[in-house]
């Protein structure tokens, strides 16, 4: 009798020591040391005292808030752009789709996820810049008198990360509505409702939880993306992300990078809270039913 | 548990890389100070070093010693000017022993620069090893007259320039201004009028300004494609490109080109000092000076290096420059503490200001 309860116990501690280990060694630690990193200011060579001075700085320096609201609003946006687009397309994996093409159009978007950021917006730049793919077809066929720049502006930025999120938009999607019975659609006509009616008050509902994760994770995604951004943003586009880059890398700053950070991941935090609240739903329900 | 796993090979590899033998050079260096060929024979005449290669750049050489207080790499190549201030703040590289280092054959003007530049304490932390220049890059055929840093600014070029928001283009709009930046190193107070001015220029000028690029690659598709016909650029991409078309070449500022030295320097806690001094001697050696600067586009320090360069390089250098324009090259000078967060600033300043 023991003996069992032990091993059970035991393998309960082997099942979450790896678990434990990740979290401890790759995620607490870290974010400890650089709290702490972010707290030291520099006041000479080799001399540093605690404070708030980084955090401070921020504040005063509205460039940072600009190009964090920025960051935050058109992250926004990408998530309310994926969700439009990515909703009909797991509906109709989910619901429409036969058995087989199921799967088919599954594995489909899934490929592009195999090739790297960095390939993938590289392939964007391919094609839309001004001696790009896009632009001489355009000039082929007459469209365009003259070469035209796709690239370089902040709706190529909000399009490539549109791309790159979209993904994680439409897989908790389709795995909340496929647990939908279809008999409750069916009820929904049967009982006059309308298409549209029958989305707002039955399926939407259903697939709340669906929604919601899918928007926390494109929008977390999103806010925290560097290579999009970066590679396809003009002259006049900053993403706050570049600014913790700068900070640590080419101004030898880590106090502030790491203040930058801390910022970024709570302004993020914020945001899903409030979306969290708007829509009535709590963490844990759409974590579990997603 | 197919984590532990992996998490216990991490960790192995990590203690057995910590305590590398004296066999293992571990090099960090620029994208192509390396060439495979230059490692092969290294590795022939020296049959008991293997070399280890990564790539990297000046803020992130800086980053990664940093991180682990000069540990992990055996030697390094960051520029002249990025090292003084560097040990002072991080303590990052070890003295060089010169006796172990076979300076007859340097470039004097080179190596005295150099060791004036990175002497602490009667130390000295650095030799030279390639040198080379910012500048500007021109297409004859479509800018012809482009040959000041301020003619990236000229309305006749709107939309088709390019810099990169880095600070040279600081310093080069500074010098295009009648002023002399590195002179005001001496007073940050002055310094920071003076970039107040910069960026008021480089904010009018931004409309002028296709993109900002941000590597050699892009600055090269941009200029090859005929998308951009002037821009900011180091001299080896001009280089490089100019192989591929004569109309691009580069154009010394009338101010003077920006020069920069890569240096050798020894990380704190480097454990094969013995081959890292086999390197430096083997690299400056004339015959891997021509292979090397195939592959750098930069010349060696060392002296008759121009001679030295393969042909079409040789080419491309005297398109470019004239013997006045040599005499007429400003090093960069030693970055004071600070500078950096001044210069971060004027460039953010910059960056988010608005244009059409």
């Amino acid at each position: 009798m023991s003996s069992g309860r032990d091993i059970r116990r035991l393998s309960l501690i082997l099942l979450f020591a790896p678990f434990t280990l990740w979290i401890v060694l790759l995620i607490a630690l870290p974010h400890m040391g650089m709290i702490v990193l972010s707290l030291r200011e520099k006041v000479a060579p080799r001399v540093y005292e605690y404070g708030l001075g980084n955090y401070i700085a921020f504040a005063q320096e509205p460039i940072y808030w600009n190009t964090l609201m920025r960051t935050g609003s058109m992250s926004l946006l990408v998530t309310v752009l994926a969700l439009l687009i990515g909703f009909p397309v797991a509906y109709y994996i989910a619901k429409i789709a036969g058995h087989r093409t199921r799967g088919a159009l599954f594995l489909i978007i899934l490929i592009p996820l195999w090739v790297s950021d960095l390939i993938r917006a590289f392939g964007w730049i391919l094609l839309l810049r001004e001696t790009g793919v896009v632009s001489t077809l355009l000039q082929w066929s007459g469209l365009a008198g003259g070469p035209v720049e796709f690239l370089y502006t902040d709706a190529t930025v909000v399009m490539g990360l549109v791309y790159t999120v979209i993904l994680f938009m439409i897989v908790p999607l389709v795995s909340t509505l496929d647990g939908m019975d279809n008999a409750m659609i069916e009820a929904g006509y049967n009982l006059g409702g309308s298409g549209f009616t029958v989305l707002r008050r039955i399926i939407i509902p259903y697939a709340m939880p669906g929604i919601v994760s899918g928007c926390i994770v494109t929008f977390m995604l999103t806010a925290g993306s560097y290579l999009t951004p970066i590679l396809l943003g003009g002259k006049n586009s900053s993403w706050f992300t570049e600014q913790i880059y700068d900070q640590f890398i080419t101004r030898y700053n880590w106090e502030s990078g790491a203040a930058f950070g801390f910022l970024l991941l709570a302004f993020t935090s914020l945001v899903v809270w409030i979306g969290l609240k708007l829509s009535g739903q709590t963490l844990a329900s759409t974590v579990a039913r997603s | 548990m197919r984590l532990k796993a992996t998490l216990a090979g991490a960790l192995v590899a990590t203690l057995v890389s910590g305590v590398a033998s004296a066999e293992t050079l571990r090099l960090l260096t620029w994208g192509s100070y390396a060439p495979e060929e230059v490692i092969r024979l290294f590795e022939e005449k020296y049959p008991d070093i293997k070399v280890e290669v990564t790539f990297s750049n000046n803020e992130e050489m800086i980053a990664k010693l940093r991180a682990t207080g000069g540990a992990g790499f055996d030697l390094a190549q960051p520029s002249h000017d990025r090292i003084y201030a560097v040990q002072m703040e991080y303590d990052i590289y070890k003295p060089l022993d010169l006796s172990k280092i076979d300076t007859s054959n340097m470039e004097p003007k080179l190596l005295d620069g150099v060791k004036a530049n990175t002497t602490i304490d009667g130390n000295v932390y650095a030799v030279p090893h390639q040198w080379g220049t910012s500048g500007l890059m021109v297409d004859k055929t479509k800018a012809p007259d482009l040959k000041s840093w301020a003619d990236l600014c000229d309305p006749q070029y709107k939309g088709r320039t390019s810099m990169r928001l880095r600070r040279t283009i600081l310093l080069g709009t500074a010098f295009a201004m009648g002023e002399d930046p590195f002179a005001t190193y001496a007073d940050l107070g002055k310094y920071q009028e003076l970039l107040d001015k910069v960026a008021d220029k480089l904010i009018t000028c931004k409309d002028n300004i296709k993109a900002y690029w941000k590597g050699g690659d892009d600055l090269s598709a941009m200029m090859l494609s005929g998308e951009i016909v002037a821009s900011e650029t180091w001299d080896s991409t001009a280089f490089k490109l100019y192989s591929e078309n004569q109309n691009i070449v580069f154009v010394p500022p009338e101010t003077g080109a920006l020069a920069w030295i890569d240096t050798f320097a020894i990380p704190r806690k480097g454990a094969a000092d013995e081959a890292a001094y086999k390197w430096i001697n083997f690299v400056l050696q004339p015959e891997i000076v021509t292979m090397m600067s195939a592959s750098t586009g930069a010349l060696a320090s060392i002296k008759g290096a121009q001679e030295l360069l393969p042909a079409d390089k040789q080419a491309a250098v005297k398109a470019a420059f004239t013997p006045a324009d040599i005499d007429n090259l400003k090093f960069f000078a030693n970055i004071p503490p600070g500078v950096e967060d001044m210069e971060g600033k004027t460039l953010e300043k910059i960056q988010a200001a608005t244009s059409n």
